[in-house]
């Protein structure tokens, strides 16, 4: 066993480190404030693979492996909630399962744009009235002569208004149980397609999540990615690796409130004495450390494992209950050690708070991942 | 058209500096490139995209150093050459000087050496104009400007950061050159050039590859030890009084008497 990241990965998190701690940590309050992400920032992502960071490099991409793509989003993460958000959706929802399926054809098209710095792509799933229940999709496409015509509306769009296309769910069959659903690519000025303003929320301001709606959207039938009816199990697919990345997210913001929170501590002095020299501080600091370093062992063996082409589905699914719960403590404590300072706008704890409340919530719900995780171990039980 | 620069890798600037009771140094382990080399490093490789030049990057040092010059191919230097040699532990600025200016003179057309402004571990810049020296070539310091280069004449002109304002000067190549913070904005590493950098080997050039002896390794000065700052003691002292006006003149009455004022 070796714990060591190859010299490959190792100089590409020093590279991702840096980038971040001078492009977008310095912004990240503004992000927040203005509800914009910073387009410099991410003009600049090409050159460093970060907007395709498992693309082929034939279409722009920097064809990495699990574990470096999980690098750089944890930190994506610990720089800004929002453009991590973002980054994540792009990267594993809307590039990956054209990769994964796109046709030739298909990918020449989508991805030498999606990897240019200047968009971002976006993934469709939820709608108003389904959201962890993938089963209950209503968006209908159905076939009309050459063409497909697309009814149907999605809440919760991440970068919708970013994106030149959106990988969208749709209903294509009756009654034919989870062979029901398909992916169609629809791009953003077919007409019929309306995004509504972004949606006022708790945190990740930054990242724009949006309703949409498609009324009798036409796209050309080979607009379909992958097979007919198997929509349902690429989105599976695509969001078991996306849980990989949610994971390193949530490292990465876990860290980046430790970090405050260490520095804090050792600054600040209640009772003659620093917080850090109170027991009672290093025992809470003692616990974010050892949870983001199990969480972040967890992150990397389910990349690990999705590199080494072993069943991952259920190591990423636990890899992303864990750390995003993980998270959400480590925000909760670091803000804790801030004291009033810590539910201040003036610090970072705030908007670390905010932002990493959706983490148990996006790509599969705590919940869910718990079922996926049960349904599993039972399975390997024979139960 | 090949350009030499030097890195190296120093202590973080944010790591805590303390030392033990032994008088050793501890600053973290944490290591990376000399922030003033990064502005180095780019200014190269813009001069390499405008003239079609090669780069090669050198640090003289333990293997510690490999991370600073695997840093510079991954922006995209084209060669990395790492000195060193058992010898050369504990080495003064003027070893490493010699150690350098042997190392360039190995590579046999180099025209242009470029360093950062200094050493941030050492707070020091002697080493660059001993290299000068050590080389016998035009030395041309804290440059926030290259203005012109033109390799087949051998000339360069660049703009220089002086106490009273900015001096434009000409000078011969070969040279030798420091730049200054702003001279460029520094270049991240590409994809690419991780991925290249990840898989070279980095040659390692010891004393006799350099054609030096043993003797070139002897410093002329040596670090006998270190301690730590001693601790500021400060007091923080409200004035009370009346009024403002009582307050302001009791802090004139004080200042007077701390011979501040
Ligand atoms: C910031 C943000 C960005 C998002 N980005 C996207 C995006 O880009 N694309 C996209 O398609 N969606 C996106 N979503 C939507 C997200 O994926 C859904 O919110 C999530 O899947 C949950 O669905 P829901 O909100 O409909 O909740 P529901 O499915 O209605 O669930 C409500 C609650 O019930 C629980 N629950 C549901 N079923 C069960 C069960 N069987 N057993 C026990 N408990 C259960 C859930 O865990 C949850 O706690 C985003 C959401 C947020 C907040």
């Amino acid at each position: 066993m070796d714990f060591k990241l190859t010299d490959e990965q190792r100089l590409f998190q020093t590279a991702v480190r840096s980038f971040c701690e001078r492009e977008i940590k310095p912004y990240a309050a503004e992000v927040d404030e203005t509800g914009r992400l910073r387009r410099e920032a991410l003009a600049k992502m090409p050159d460093l693979g970060l907007v395709g960071l498992q693309v082929p490099e034939d279409y722009g991409g920097a064809n990495f492996d699990s574990i470096s793509s999980a690098l750089a989003m944890e930190e994506l993460g610990r720089a800004c909630g929002s453009t991590g958000l973002s980054l994540e959706a792009h990267n594993e929802l809307c590039c990956m399962p054209i990769v994964r399926w796109g046709t030739e054809d298909q990918k020449g098209r989508f991805l030498p744009r999606l990897t240019s710095g200047e968009v971002l792509g976006s993934l469709a799933l939820t709608e108003p009235d389904s959201g962890s229940d993938l089963m209950g999709t209503q968006t209908r496409a159905v076939k009309d002569g050459g063409e497909w015509v697309i009814n149907g509306a999605k809440v919760w769009i991440t970068n919708a208004s970013l994106a030149p296309v959106i990988v969208t769910l749709c209903k294509t069959e009756k009654d034919a149980g989870s062979r029901s659903f398909s992916l169609i690519l629809i791009e953003t000025d077919r007409a019929g397609v309306t995004i509504a303003p972004p949606l006022p929320k708790m945190g990740t301001h930054g990242s724009p999540a949006h309703m949409l709606t498609f009324s009798d959207v036409r796209v050309p039938l080979d607009n379909l990615l992958g097979q007919e009816g198997r929509g349902l199990y690429m989105v599976l697919e695509t969001l078991d690796s996306g849980r990989i990345a949610v994971g390193a997210l949530c490292v990465g913001l876990a860290q980046a409130a430790f970090e405050e929170a260490v520095r804090y501590s050792t600054e600040r002095r209640a009772f003659g004495k620093t917080l850090a020299d109170h027991q009672a501080i290093q025992f809470k600091l003692a616990d974010m450390a050892t949870q983001i370093e199990a969480g972040r062992l967890l992150v990397y063996r389910a990349a690990w494992a999705k590199d080494q082409g072993e069943p991952y589905s259920k190591l990423a699914s636990m890899a992303k209950l864990f750390t995003s719960e993980a998270c959400e403590r480590a925000a909760f404590e670091a803000l804790q050690i801030h004291g009033g300072y810590g539910y201040s706008r003036e610090f970072p704890l705030e908007r670390i708070y905010r932002d990493q409340r959706m983490m148990s919530i996006g790509e599969g719900t705590s919940e869910i991942n718990r079922m996926v995780i049960a349904r599993r171990l039972l399975e390997e039980a024979g139960a | 058209m090949h350009i030499a620069v030097i890195t190296k890798s120093v202590p973080d600037t944010e790591a805590v500096v303390s030392v033990d009771a032994g008088g050793k140094l501890l600053a973290g382990d944490k290591l990376v490139v000399n922030p003033w080399d990064e502005y180095a490093i780019t200014e190269a490789i813009l001069l390499k995209e405008a003239h079609k030049a090669k780069v090669t990057i050198l640090a003289v040092g333990p293997e510690q150093h490999n991370e600073a010059l695997k840093h510079g191919l991954a922006i995209g230097c084209d060669q990395a050459i790492r000195v060193w040699d058992g010898a050369l532990e504990g080495h003064d600025s003027l070893v490493y000087a010699k150690a350098v200016a042997a190392a360039i003179q190995k590579l046999g057309d180099v025209t242009l050496v470029m360093f950062g402004r200094e050493l941030p571990d050492i707070a020091s810049d002697a080493h660059i104009f001993q290299t000068a020296r050590k080389l016998g070539w035009n030395l041309l310091g804290s440059v926030s400007k290259i203005e012109a280069l033109d390799f087949a004449a051998k000339t360069i002109r660049v703009r220089r950061l002086v106490e009273q304002g900015t001096e434009v000067l000409s000078s011969r190549l070969p040279a030798v050159i420091s730049v200054l913070k702003g001279i460029n904005e520094p270049k991240y590493p590409t994809f690419i050039g991780i991925r290249k950098a990840s898989k070279t080997e980095i040659p390692v050039w010891g004393l006799s590859a350099l054609g030096l002896d043993a003797a070139a390794a002897q410093g002329q000065a040596a670090v006998t030890g270190y301690r730590e700052l001693p601790k500021r003691e400060g007091a923080v002292e409200i004035i009370e009084g009346a009024s403002a006006q009582d307050k302001a003149a009791k802090l004139v009455e004080k200042l007077f008497a701390e011979k501040v004022l």
